[in-house]
């Protein structure tokens, strides 16, 4: 109310004092579990402290003793929503220490799963981040039913749709089955009116607009400073994509675009989102009709012994720079096995964006940060 | 002369010397007849926003429990009878108790005055449309009592939001009903229905989207449901409440849904009026026209946030109220009655002009204090 | 990124969202209606062939949790006779790792996924209960001359439309429901 009233009136009768708010681990927006202890003056946001943990498994301590191989269904759970990246991630890195030589249509195959998951994720994340301004279900929904075809191709290569455990040391698991790709063609050539109908539905919607825009801003400076990767690090200015500038794989034969916001708000991270949907509509085009015959995965020793040495690997995750730093001395299993989470690091600003804002516009701001649990605590 | 007048005097003629007893008969069976037609209308609702819902989203609704699902609200109901009532220790144990009572008894009150036919209206205030104003204030304070009963912080917010929101949209309900009354000349609400020829709808469009915005806010529906935002203050001012009490609040979100709906289609759409069907059923037909338009908005649109929603009903609704009712009386003082060609065009620019005006000051990104 | 105003945009959403209710819904009545799944899906069971399995415990060790329990006695043909083979599948994540790794092609994983029990004790299963029967077939994952036994998969991108061949046809509803069939 001293807000409301301007500052006049709170400094002669009103002794305001914030209090302290919980929005607890189990809360229906925070994607997870995830702990805020919030610092309220009335409905501004003056200090928020998260507090992570609750989803702490030990997956680094636990890889310790596991073989190479045996660790892939464990990267699997760390970003459960986008479980195809985080293999890539790993085995890309196992590979480069080892310097095993991957053939050609299993990177193929690998770039096709990967932009298959890459607009997975993202369709997730903007749906839900539409569910926390208040639009009850109906985009999440409607993004839902695309995820659903993408799930059932997914479930027709390797069996599962949430956790795949695909890539192998030295190329993917199974090949394709025939069907496959026809079903791949259709969705490719009906996701574009989709996402058109998409932005219709609520991208120009002046409510969205209203809330969104201007809000929970990270200027280009801080965003390079706290190292934020991602769709985060883009919409605020920075045209730095892993895919580009760094490349792995075989990125650098495909011709796409890459997003850049100018703002720096929730509306750009958004807007961001939907456009590399596109982009990755467009990388499948292009990947589809130039898959090469060939086997899918080169023969590596049962139990696998890197040399020993150290190595970073890193690729373009749908939520940022999914790093992998591996460590070997020649045995069976990593030494250390150390993950880089993206949205660890992004999460990090989530202070300074909010400090000054109400709480709904918290809500909005963390979910347009677009956090998993799984890989904030592994 | 109202039925429930002509029964009574009929009653009256049986008993003579027992007239004061034929003043119950009446008035219990109409006390009946209202009750028994809100709480059906609600469940009805009830059911229909969960199917209606379900088909924007592209799934069914609740289809299990009887054919189609039609026993679904009976479930509910059940369900929410046989939960463990719990009163959080802290809590005010006297307003806790009371705030649900005082959400949803003003809605059983509201339709005392809406006329289901010709003369067939509980009781024909002359001060119809104030009665309806002044009841649906009252559980505004129910909805505040029930945020300060529980102790809890999330319900604490809720309960300030409601304050500000419920107190700010009564202006813009109250001018724009206004507008209705100086083209009637009176407040009865049978008179209010009789005189319309042309629904109000089309005489009036501007004060129909400024009524049906305001009375919107005022029934907490999207995109003004911030008491009880889902994804934000989990649940809001009933995060406490659980078994009878919490089924008054839902019964009572769904109650005012229905009055609201019946108070457009009687100001504006023309009430119990249309050509072939008994007047029960067109007025049944209003309502279920007019919510779903609301589940229809529901479905769709975000909600606004607090100092959006304040700024929107201060200066947009409130400014362009009072021009209305400027502009209307104007009207009905200079204008010659049989003319209301001239009028429809003069409102419709009117509307017009000034959204396309106001929307002019839509300005995004504010909302930042200095901390 | 043009802004309208005016209320537009606002009311072009809500056309969107009129369009959705012309379109039929896309819920499946479980259990009256079940999808088909995958070919090699990883059901939530194994299938274990006694006549193929040699008892050399390559599964066992290719387990990243350990859930695989193997017991052998040296036989009088220079061979293993499997005495205790035991699954904790209420430990297993279906991670196919064991499946793949078997030289002999001796286990499988198996299509079911209706495996809720009530007890945990009731997941270890032991020699005789992970055999091949009527209830627990084997999936395709790994087992490239099992897959194309199976029926194929029913796909969304196919949802209303003959090819594919997937079309689903609805059960009346008044039939048995809620208890599961």
């Amino acid at each position: 109310m001293g807000i409301l009233c301007g500052g006049i009136i709170s400094e002669m009768a009103i002794k305001t004092e914030p209090f302290i708010l919980n929005m607890g681990p189990q809360h229906p927006s925070t994607h997870g579990v995830f702990r805020m202890r919030v610092t309220l003056d009335g409905e501004v946001v003056v200090d928020v402290e998260p507090v992570v943990g609750y989803l702490h498994r030990g997956i680094e301590k636990l890889a310790e003793g596991r073989t190479y191989t045996q660790n892939i269904p464990f990267t699997d759970r760390l970003d459960y929503l986008a479980s195809m990246t985080n293999n890539l991630a790993y085995v890309l890195a196992v590979e480069k220490l080892a310097g095993i030589e991957v053939p050609e249509r299993a990177e193929y195959l690998r770039i096709i799963m990967a932009e298959m998951m890459r607009i997975s994720s993202h369709l997730m994340a903007v749906g839900f981040f539409l569910n926390d301004l208040g639009a009850m279900m109906t985009p999440v929904l409607y993004m839902w039913r695309e995820r659903e075809k993408l799930l059932d191709l997914f479930e027709m290569v390797c069996g599962q749709r949430l956790t795949y455990n695909y890539m192998r040391i030295g190329g993917v698991s199974h090949d394709i089955p025939e069907e496959f790709l026809p079903a791949l063609k259709r969705f490719v050539v009906e996701m574009p009116g989709f996402i058109d109908e998409y932005d219709q539905l609520l991208a120009q919607n002046e409510i969205v607009l209203a809330r969104s825009k201007g809000v929970g801003v990270l200027p280009e400076e801080m965003a390079i400073n706290i190292a934020a990767s991602g769709p985060v690090l883009r919409a605020s200015g920075v045209k730095w994509d892993i895919r580009r500038s760094d490349p792995y794989s075989i990125y650098d034969r495909f011709d796409f675009d890459i997003p850049v916001g100018s703002a720096g708000d929730c509306y750009d991270r958004y807007w961001v989102r939907v456009q590399e949907m596109r982009q990755s509509v467009r990388i499948l085009e292009q990947a589809i009709p130039q898959l090469p015959e060939g086997e899918v995965c080169v023969k590596v020793p049962h139990l696998l012994r890197p040399p020993a040495g150290e190595v970073y690997g890193r690729i373009e995750a749908p939520k940022g720079e999914l790093g992998f730093y591996l460590v070997s001395d020649n045995s069976i299993a990593p030494y250390r096995f150390r993950i880089r989470p993206p949205t660890l690091i992004n999460l990090t600003a989530l202070r300074d964006m909010v400090r000054g804002w109400k709480v709904a516009d918290l809500i909005i701001t963390f979910g347009s940060i677009d956090v998993c649990l799984g890989e904030i605590d592994r | 002369m109202t039925l429930l007048e002509q029964f009574r005097l009929w009653l009256g003629g049986i008993w003579p010397g027992w007239e004061w007893a034929a003043y119950i008969v009446p008035a219990i069976v109409g006390i009946v007849v209202v009750l028994g037609f809100v709480l059906t209308m609600v469940i009805v609702f009830i059911y229909f926003e969960r199917r209606l819902l379900g088909r924007f989203q592209i799934r069914l609704g609740p289809n299990r429990l009887g054919p189609e699902g039609i026993f679904q609200p009976l479930a509910t109901a059940v369900k929410v009878l046989l939960k463990e009532d719990i009163v959080p220790s802290r809590a005010d144990k006297l307003v806790h108790w009371l705030a649900p009572v005082i959400v949803f008894a003003p809605i059983l009150l509201i339709f005392a005055v809406v006329p289901f036919g010709e003369g067939a209206i509980f009781a024909d205030l002359n001060v119809g449309i104030i009665y309806v104003v002044a009841i649906s204030s009252v559980s505004a304070v129910g909805i505040y009592m029930a945020g300060w009963g529980s102790s809890n912080k999330y319900a604490l917010i809720a309960a300030l939001r409601t304050v500000a929101q419920m107190v700010s949209y009564e202006l813009p309900v109250v001018l724009s009903i206004l507008g209705v009354v100086l083209m009637v000349g009176s407040l009865s609400m049978n008179q209010i229905v009789d005189s319309q020829n042309i629904p109000f709808i089309l005489l009036q469009p501007l004060g129909f989207i400024i009524f049906f915005l305001a009375a919107l806010a005022e029934m907490n529906r999207c995109p003004f449901d911030l008491l009880e935002a889902d994804s934000e203050i989990v649940a809001g001012y009933h995060i406490e409440y659980s078994g009878m009490k919490f089924a008054l609040f839902y019964l009572g979100e769904y109650g005012h849904a229905v009055a609201y709906s019946a108070i457009i289609a009687t100001l504006f759409l023309g009430g119990w009026q249309g050509p072939l069907l008994p007047p029960i059923l067109w007025l049944l037909i209003k309502i279920v026209a007019v919510f779903f338009v609301i589940v229809w908005m529901r479905s769709t649109l975000p909600r606004l946030r607090v100092d959006q929603l304040m700024g929107f009903a201060w200066k947009a609704l409130l400014p362009m109220a009072v021009i209305n009712l400027f502009v209307v009386a104007a009207e009905v003082l200079w204008l010659p009655e049989g003319l209301p060609w001239v009028m429809m065009v003069v409102n419709f620019a009117l509307a017009g002009v000034l959204i396309l005006l106001w929307s002019k000051l839509f300005v995004l990104g504010g909302g930042r204090v200095e901390v | 990124m043009k802004f309208e105003r005016y209320g537009i945009g606002i009311a072009k959403g809500m056309a969107v969202t009129f369009k959705h209710l012309f379109r039929p819904p896309i819920t499946v009545q479980y259990p009256e209606q079940k999808l088909l799944v995958s070919r090699r899906i990883r059901g939530n069971e194994l299938v274990w062939y006694p006549d193929r399995c040699t008892g050399c415990a390559t599964c066992a060790k290719s387990c990243p949790q350990g859930n695989i329990e193997i017991v052998t006695h040296e036989g009088d043909e220079n061979n293993y006779v499997v005495d205790k083979f035991e699954v904790d599948t209420g430990r297993c994540m279906f991670c196919g790792l064991c499946v793949e790794s078997c030289p002999y092609e001796a286990l499988a994983m198996g299509i079911g996924y209706e495996r809720a029990q009530f007890r945990r004790r009731q997941f270890v299963l032991t020699k005789e209960e992970l055999r091949l029967s009527e209830t627990r077939q084997p999936s395709g994952y790994a087992r490239p001359k099992i897959e194309p036994t199976l029926p194929k998969q029913s796909l969304l991108v196919y949802w209303d439309r003959e090819e594919g061949g997937q079309k689903l046809s609805l059960v009346p509803l008044t039939k048995k429901r809620g208890r599961g069939v």
